[in-house]
């Protein structure tokens, strides 16, 4: 679908949705809004697609309540402010928006939270992305580092080559918000997989070490839980390229979730899980067996660790036995270990002995 | 060892001891146990003097107290009031002498009793310092005033005068000084002489009191009232409880011949007739003679007295403080941490344990600045002397601690013990003789009648802070809708409207289903001397709405002459009721009506209860408690003026006539009862059996609720008509749903009016409304936001 209409029929969507809140009101009913809630009860697995997507309950809102009343209120107001947006073809931020509703008299949010959480919102109810609302989050800024060539329209329209290893600095190649194949085309590509790292520290230490080059990988930095286009790049690089990826990560519960989003599908992004996740990602590591088998320094785990590694028991995404065993074990353990934990035995012991010996297991190096 | 056997041994030890000697080995009993209570004593009992004197010989007291620091723990204790004063030959008897007084052998109420604990402070004092106390003292009569330094001869019992002397009293007409050495402590806790003296201000609202600290540091507790305590009257006891023993020790002094005479004269509340139940109940014959009463049947009699239902003790002999001056105390001594509420307080009916009338008073201030994090503050009174020792002993600490406080409002782990929050909880026993645990007068003592009437006052006056917080967290809830329907849900419509580009939509059916209840609010106004009182009631709910209104007010100060609408019912303790006709949807009554002769503080706001709807759907009033009507007095139905009766003030008329049946629906049930024009003003109960009333001529007028018969609520009304077009009947679809609504409502077991309605041969069937056939047609748009607007 072309740009132009995509964004036309956004708006025709949201319009669909304001009129139901004018209809109910004509009628002398209380005005609803019906959300499929975004929450880890109500994910399914897709067998065809691979990832977890949302199911069907949904939690109303209502103006008979305060919240839902402002809620309301602020949904019809943003979509009064995207379709002028569209109409005079401008883009925003998600910041930027949560500012003008500044201007909305009682619909301003409290929070940028809230006014992310209602876009999120707008594109479960119709079915579009935000991109296709002309609103877009803040500069990621996720790098790149690897002998992968990509094509990139720049904001002259003009299309760059960009090699993510000889063309760039030390802080790779900078993964644009919007990475749809109208701004960005994949060249060449010379990996043999995708390594993706959540903390700055260790993708500073792999470029530092030349993992890249020694191990004839691209590696990604996630930045924490990763943006959307980092993890449509991820996606579409690996499908498209046919290149394996795996995950690197800090060995606690909150970067479990990150790895569950890369591959399974984010929770809060389950309505677009088909564009975003990779079902074949797996997890290098740290795994709380690699605390005990590589005697990692470690931290305790505070109560909220628990609570939150007690909740994935229960989440579906991680219903499989390696997860299961994996974080029952942590349990036991009541220890969490950090990436650059692995520093304990060397600045190279990363690249030298543990990368190798985990990924060797895994098939993707010789 | 051997001329003196071991009895004879011992009899020379035996003498008497003197009650001076004795009390100065046991000074604990007396409350002198340590030098930080010696102080809050000394002052206790000074004061407690002060006040008894002041109240008897009619003077509002004045008093002053001042504790100076002298070397090492020596304190100087000044007590000085403006009573009657002490006749020069007297002085050295009430101040030197242990067990001297005039109270002892009365039953009747006051502070203290036994006349011992002022000269038990100057005894103390002597034994610690070794210094003498020096008495002023002037009658009105008395030329000059006279000064005394006197100590006690403890073996004796007797006063030892060392020096007196006239001199002039500059300004002072009467009263007494008295100024005493002691070593002490001063401190400023819970149980300190300033707490004492903050509690004596609360039961003594008629008292000014000043206070001089050690430091210098001066407390002013103002008379807020200028009413005496009602004189008490000397009675005979009460024969309900009475020991047998004392019951016995009567029946041989007295100077009667017959059972039934001295039951009769020496007893309270014992006519001839109880005197005869008793004898009968207990097998004796009527002409029974006081000296055949052995052990046997003297018990046989105390049984038979406790079956015979007798009449509670005279009032006359206790002297409750009363609801209103609680408050005006409370407010006096507590107004600095800003309480949000002062729970009405309770003040019970006089109750007897062994032969011994008590009444119970309970009041409970809540909020402010009061520590939320804390337990509650107990503050106990016994005859107006605040009790500040011997908190977990005391009976009126333990009914504290027996009940459930979570129910109204507070926190309470498990449900017993003391409970936490921001309130002071205020208990006062007055009775002719408070049951202390020790002659320190600190605790009452455990006695299950005292408790039980301790626990009933705490319950009533709960039950009113925890209606009152209910009120305030509804409201708040209540609140949050009336955003919604007043400022969002309009701009809701107008941003979809513009959006799909539509008319706004017509929001009253949406608004009454958001809202779905009743708002009471109830304002108080004070001005002129008058409280003004105006109870709204909104109905917010699809649907027209009938129910009984229940306001309670202080007693004896509403002005039946002011009601706008008048009251079903109502009573002299301050109970109004109306029956009210049907409030229509998004429609409102105001009902407005005076309580005069209060100060302006000693009223804030009503208690509003409410029968004949769900209580869930009303906001502002609570579901009527079920011993509503059970308050031990005979109903009575005020008087109400005519004229002021028929200013119903509907404040929403339509601008269409109505159509007779509708009237009939709307018109109030009590209209019905005023045309039968042959009975006067009855209690409800009776009339049920008569059912007619007396009659009000204006029954002609109100039956067309036309502009001219209600000209009150017209002039209400027309202000906001014009723009309160949601009003208008033709703009009310969900009109249909009413008829069935009403018969729902009708069946109210509260209101026996409603049965002789339905008798009624001339009532007619609920009318088919005009208004149902009546169409779709949407109001004219965008006057939504006006409808709401008297509300906030």
């Amino acid at each position: 679908m072309k740009n132009e209409q995509r964004h036309k029929e956004a708006v025709k969507s949201l319009l669909k949705v304001a009129d139901e809140i004018y209809t109910h009101l004509d009628k002398g009913h209380i005005p609803t809004m019906g959300v499929p809630s975004r929450t880890k009860t109500n994910i399914t697995f897709n067998q065809r697609q691979m990832v977890w997507k949302l199911g069907k309950s949904k939690t109303l809102r209502s103006a008979k309540k305060l919240d839902g009343a402002y809620m309301l209120l602020r949904t019809l107001y943003m979509i009064e402010f995207i379709e002028a947006m569209i109409k005079a073809n401008k883009s925003s931020t998600l910041r930027e928006m949560y500012y003008i509703s500044e201007g909305w008299d009682k619909a301003k949010f409290g929070a940028q939270d809230e006014s992310n959480k209602l876009a999120e919102d707008l594109e479960v109810v119709t079915a579009h992305m935000r991109e296709d609302f002309k609103l877009r989050p803040e500069e990621d800024g996720a790098r790149v580092i690897g002998n992968i060539t990509v094509n990139e329209k720049n904001r002259k329209g003009v299309e760059k080559k960009i090699n993510c290893r000889d063309d760039v600095g030390d802080s790779g190649y900078s993964i644009p918000y919007n990475v749809e194949l109208d701004k960005v085309k994949f060249g060449d590509c010379d990996v043999d997989f995708i390594i993706a790292i959540e903390t700055g520290g260790m993708f500073d230490r792999l470029v530092e070490n030349g993992f890249d080059e020694d191990s004839r990988a691209a590696l990604v930095h996630l930045k924490g839980q990763p943006a959307r286009s980092t993890r449509r790049f991820i996606k579409r690089l690996s499908e498209e390229k046919d290149v394996p990826v795996v995950v690197f990560t800090d060995g606690d519960p909150w970067s479990y979730r990150i790895f569950a989003s890369v591959a399974f599908g984010a929770i809060k992004t389950a309505h677009i899980s088909e564009y975003l996740a990779t079902p074949t990602a797996q997890y290098v590591g740290i795994t709380p067996s690699d605390i005990i088998n590589y005697d990692l320094p470690s931290d305790k785990l505070t109560d909220k660790d628990v609570q939150a590694l007690k909740s994935e028991l229960t989440d579906p995404r991680f219903k499989d036995p390696f997860w299961t065993n994996e974080i029952k074990l942590q349990l036991d353990l009541k220890k969490k270990a950090e990436q650059q934990a692995l520093a304990k035995y060397g600045l190279d012991y990363v690249t030298d002995k543990y990368l190798p010996e985990k990924l060797g297991e895994m098939g993707l190096l010789k | 060892m051997t001329s003196l056997g071991i009895a004879e041994e011992l009899a020379k030890k035996h003498k008497e001891i003197s009650v001076a000697e004795f009390f100065e080995r046991n000074k604990h009993i007396l409350g002198f146990d340590s030098p930080t209570k010696a102080l809050l004593t000394a002052v206790k009992e000074g004061v407690d003097n002060a006040l008894d004197a002041c109240e008897e010989a009619g003077i509002l007291p004045d008093i002053h107290v001042e504790i100076r620091k002298g070397k090492r723990n020596e304190f100087k204790v000044v007590i000085e009031d403006n009573g009657p004063g002490i006749i020069k030959k007297q002085v050295p008897h009430v101040f030197g002498r242990l067990l001297y007084g005039s109270r002892f052998h009365a039953i009747r109420q006051s502070r203290g009793q036994q006349g011992i604990g002022i000269s038990a402070a100057v005894m103390y004092g002597q034994l610690t310092t070794g210094r003498a106390s020096t008495i002023k003292s002037k009658t009105a009569r008395m030329d000059t005033a006279v000064t005394m330094q006197l100590m006690i001869d403890t073996k004796k019992n007797r006063s030892e005068v060392l020096k007196e002397d006239f001199f002039v009293w500059d300004g002072k007409e009467h009263g007494v000084r008295i100024e005493m050495f002691m070593e002490g402590r001063y401190v400023r806790s819970k149980q300190s002489p300033l707490e004492y003296l903050r509690g004596t201000a609360i039961v003594n609202p008629h008292a000014s009191i000043t206070f001089i600290e050690p430091d210098g540091l001066k407390h002013v507790f103002e008379r807020v009232s200028e009413k005496l305590p009602d004189p008490t009257e000397e009675i005979k006891p009460h024969p309900t409880g009475i020991e047998l023993g004392i019951f016995m020790r009567m029946l041989k002094s007295t100077d009667k011949l017959k059972v039934r005479t001295f039951l009769q004269t020496e007893f309270e509340s014992v006519s001839y007739r109880v005197a005869d139940e008793i004898l009968a109940k207990a097998k004796l014959d009527r002409t029974i003679r006081v000296k055949d009463i052995d052990l046997d049947r003297g018990r046989a009699i105390l049984d038979a007295i406790s079956k015979v239902r007798i009449q509670a003790p005279s009032k006359e002999c206790l002297s409750p403080i009363g609801d209103i001056l609680i408050r005006k105390g409370l407010r006096n001594v507590l107004d600095g941490a800003k309480p949000d509420f002062y729970s009405p307080p309770i003040t019970r009916e006089p109750r007897v344990y062994k032969g011994n009338p008590f009444q119970v008073e309970v009041g409970i201030v809540y909020g402010g600045q009061l520590p939320r994090e804390h337990q509650v503050q107990v503050l106990r009174f016994a005859n107006r002397v605040p009790l500040l020792y011997q908190q977990g002993g005391c009976a009126i600490t333990q009914a504290v601690e027996g009940m459930d406080w979570r129910r109204y409002g507070l926190d309470q782990k498990g449900g017993r013990g003391i409970p936490h929050g921001p309130a002071v909880i205020m208990v006062h026993i007055a009775s002719t003789k408070v049951p202390f645990t020790s002659e320190s007068k600190e605790a009452v003592a455990n006695i299950a009648e005292i408790i039980e009437e301790v626990q009933k006052g705490l319950r009533a006056c709960a039950r009113r802070l925890q209606t009152h917080l209910n009120k305030k967290v509804r409201k708040k809830k209540a609140r949050e809708k009336f955003d919604i329907v007043q400022q969002i849900l309009p701009m809701i419509a107008e941003k979809s409207s513009e959006l799909v580009g539509k008319p706004v939509p017509a929001l009253g059916p949406v608004i009454t289903q958001i809202m779905n209840v009743i708002w009471i609010d109830d304002t108080v106004e004070y001005q002129k001397k008058r409280h003004k009182i105006t109870l709204t009631l909104y109905n917010y709910t699809p649907t027209g709405k009938k129910l009984s209104l229940y306001a309670e007010v202080p007693a004896n100060c509403i002005d039946d002459k002011s009601f706008s609408l008048a009251p079903t019912r109502m009573r002299s303790s301050g109970k109004i009721r109306w029956d009210l006709g049907r409030i229509k949807t998004t429609e409102k009554l105001d009902i407005t009506f005076d309580l005069k002769g209060l100060d302006k503080r000693d009223f804030d706001e009503c208690e509003l209860y409410v029968s004949g709807i769900t209580a869930a759907n009303v906001i502002g009033a609570e579901a009527l408690p079920g011993d509503w009507d059970i308050d031990g007095e005979e109903p009575e139905l005020a008087e109400i003026d005519p004229e002021v009766a028929s200013a119903v003030a509907s404040t929403e008329l339509d601008d269409i006539p109505v159509e007779p049946e509708e009237k009939d629906e709307d018109t109030h049930p009590i209209e019905k009862e005023k045309a039968r024009p042959d009975m006067d003003v009855i209690p409800m109960e009776e009339k049920r059996v008569k059912p007619d009333k007396n009659t009000l001529p204006k029954e002609e007028k109100k039956a067309k609720p036309d502009k001219d018969t209600a000209p009150k609520g017209e002039k209400k009304a027309k202000p906001e008509r014009d723009t309160l077009p949601m009003g208008d009947k033709k703009a009310r679809p969900e009109r249909d749903t009413i008829p069935k609504e009403e018969k729902k409502v009708r069946p109210d077991k509260d209101t026996p009016r409603i049965d002789k309605r339905k008798a009624s041969p001339d009532k007619s069937p609920p009318p088919p409304k005009k208004q149902i056939k009546s169409t779709r047609d949407k109001p004219p748009k965008k006057h939504v936001q006006s409808k709401l607007e008297g509300l906030m």
